[in-house]
């Protein structure tokens, strides 16, 4: 049995637990290639025009997994731990994908993991090795395994990232973004690049202790209900005094960040903040521009007006 | 102390149950905000982020209206989507606007501790008694409830009516009447005069009538203003216009999602956020009771609607009924919309002909 894993989304939150998890099981996945041009043009085939950008590319990569897996992973996540929900989105998106690809008789494996209706995580998993036929035993090693991988994974990246911190001789810029467009080898990873290449570091908000950021996202929003936010949000307040300017990166119409942007433009005040948003327009020169005069003015700012740090 | 004046912007004709409550459990005046006009967008928009959701522009408009009669008292009830964040950012908006007022946000409280509620709502009548406040909610959900029966009643047979205005005059007296109300009993005594008022109201109807039923998204289908007055203008036209989606079938509605579950099997396995369901289950009921066309209506961005677009298109295909997709945003002008409601009416009295 092999099982198909579109590399979109929550891939790139859970990706680690999901691939541990199947490996740990014996089972064979097949992640889809990363995003192109073509993905996100059959993806926005296959959605409503008016959707995020975001799911048009999980569509296109749903579409690229058709005939090549036996299953196409597609999981469901409505509310987390604490009352905390998610963008109506991953409520939706096991039946949007079956419903947009019914004519291809496609076969989904999901979880769904519903805390308001007592449905974990691991109850989830557990509910998914019995489908899959496993034992018990085994799924719950899998399981075991597979977090304490997702663990492994983001204490390291989070370990580099205080590295980068720490560094005092260059710009530093916090990409406030979900993580399935920071890391969308289409959407986000050319801008990171340019910022690269303009000698600055990005710091990528995903990257965070996160039950700290959610703490902290309260002082900056206490009513927030959704749970990918608030680590974002938190993250700000934590590495306010590391950072010298915050990058506001939105898929179009992205609607919790419609609202959660505001208030952040609203109540963080005292670092520069721009709001990038990513649609399907291909001319990259207006968004670098931007990207350049930002960091131009960043510059400024420190009174560093050759590029060179004023002593 | 001069009496705090409470406000809530417009959303149908809900203002006079929430006026009804708030005025007789507490020591309240409560303002009911002019109807929604263009200013109301206007002025909502141009303080409001851009893609949000239009709901939140005209109920921002809505607030600011509402301080400009001089409310000071302003609350937002929140909801299972966007909407229960809308609080927040509402007052944050209207505070860097400059404008003083006291803001009660439900998504502050835990609705699901009656407590917590109580001593918010405490501040504003020392005397509040737990029993007085039950009397006078079950009265209010009695009221909504008569006020969605009699609405629905009227969607369908507006469109017939002899006398231009009649039943809507009939249903303004009646609002008018409700407002004063001081006992359950009272109450369904004037619901019964009422509705066989709007019974005996004189109607010609065909035998067999143009029927179209309207879903989708919370709001924009019940504030008439940010729909177009898209009842009114299919009604004028002589159809059926059947809608659902009310407070009553929603908020009101125990076992809900256990029951809608049950209705949309075969399209959906989970719920899809907000009234994504609902969605589907009215149009799949409008279907089996083969309605001559569904019309979509939502704000622009509205995710749990966008979501439920492709099983409606499922349920078009399966069910052969044509379903018309709008989505609003703060685009005033009526032509377009005018000509593809006229194109929609066309195409399904054409078929209706053909079908004969």
């Amino acid at each position: 049995m092999k099982i198909g894993i579109p590399r979109a989304f929550l891939y790139f939150k859970y990706g680690h637990l999901w691939e541990t998890f199947f490996k740990e099981l014996g089972i064979d996945i097949i992640i889809s290639p990363e995003t192109t041009k073509e993905t996100l043009q059959i993806g926005t085939k296959y959605s409503i025009d008016e959707t995020c950008l975001s799911s048009k590319i999980y569509m296109g990569h749903v579409y690229s997994l058709i005939g090549k897996c036996d299953y196409i992973f597609v999981p469901r996540i409505a509310t987390l731990q604490d009352n905390n929900m998610v963008c109506t989105k991953f409520h939706a998106v096991y039946d949007l994908v079956n419903n947009t690809f019914k004519e291809y008789n496609i076969k989904i494996l999901d979880y769904n993991v519903d805390h308001r209706k007592n449905q974990t995580e691991m109850s989830a998993f557990l509910e998914m090795g019995q489908k899959l036929n496993k034992k018990k035993f085994d799924v719950v090693r899998a399981y075991y395994l597979a977090k304490q991988n997702e663990k492994r994974m983001n204490d390291v990246a989070l370990l580099e990232q205080e590295q980068l911190l720490k560094i005092n001789n260059k710009i530093k810029l916090l990409i406030v973004a979900h993580p399935y467009n920071v890391y969308d080898k289409y959407m986000g990873e050319p801008i990171l690049k340019h910022i690269e290449e303009l000698d600055c570091i990005p710091i990528i908000a995903d990257i965070a202790p996160k039950e700290e950021a959610i703490k902290k996202s309260k002082k900056i929003s206490p009513t927030l209900p959704w749970l990918y936010n608030k680590e974002l949000l938190g993250t700000i307040e934590l590495y306010k005094k590391d950072i010298d300017g915050i990058i506001l990166m939105t898929s179009f119409p992205c609607g919790p960040d419609a609202l959660v942007n505001e208030i952040i433009l609203r109540r963080v005040k005292d670092k520069p903040i721009i709001n990038l948003i990513l649609d399907e327009q291909e001319g990259t020169a207006g968004r670098e521009t931007r990207i350049e005069s930002f960091v131009d003015i960043i510059k400024l700012k420190k009174g560093d007006v050759n590029g060179k740090e004023k002593n | 102390m001069a009496k705090k004046k409470i406000s809530f912007p417009q959303f149908g004709n809900y203002c006079i149950p929430f006026e009804y409550l708030l005025t007789n459990i507490l020591n309240v005046d409560y303002i009911i905000p002019p109807p929604t006009t263009k200013r109301t967008l206007e002025l909502g928009s141009m303080h409001s982020p851009d893609f949000v959701c239009a709901p939140f522009k005209y109920q921002l408009g809505g607030y600011i209206e509402a301080l400009e009669l001089g409310a000071d008292v302003l609350f937002q009830v929140g909801g299972v989507c966007r909407l229960c964040y809308y609080g927040e950012l509402h007052e944050r908006i209207l505070r860097d606007l400059g404008y003083k007022f006291e803001f009660i946000n439900f998504s502050e409280l835990d609705i699901y501790s009656p407590i917590d509620v109580y001593n918010k709502f405490k501040k504003y009548n020392s005397k509040l008694s737990a029993p007085a406040i039950a009397t006078k909610l079950l009265i209010c959900i009695e009221m909504v409830k008569m006020m969605d029966e009699m609405e629905n009643f009227i969607r369908e047979n507006v469109g017939f009516e002899v006398n231009n205005g009649s039943f809507d005059n009939i249903y303004n007296e009646f609002l008018e009447h409700v407002r004063k109300v001081k006992s359950k009993k009272e109450l369904k005594k004037l619901y019964s005069i009422y509705y066989k008022k709007l019974k005996d109201n004189e109607v010609m109807k065909p035998k067999k009538p143009l029927k179209v039923g309207l879903v989708g998204e919370y709001y924009t289908i019940m504030e008439p203003f940010s729909n177009h007055f898209m009842e009114k203008e299919l009604a004028k036209k002589g159809m059926v216009v059947t809608r659902t989606m009310n407070i009553s079938n929603t908020v009101f509605w125990l076992g809900r999602e256990k029951e809608l579950k049950k209705k949309v099997k075969g399209y959906l396995k989970y719920d899809i956020g907000a009234t994504g369901i609902d969605t589907i289950s009215e149009a799949l009921e409008l279907a089996k009771k083969k309605y001559d066309g569904i019309i979509h209506i939502k704000s622009f961005g509205c995710t749990p609607e966008i979501d439920a677009m492709p099983v409606l298109q499922n349920i078009s295909n399966d069910y052969k009924i044509p379903i018309l997709y709008f989505s609003f945003d703060t685009q005033t002008s009526e032509t377009g919309i005018k000509t593809r409601l006229e194109a929609f009416y066309d195409m399904i009295t054409m078929r209706k002909e053909k079908n004969k």
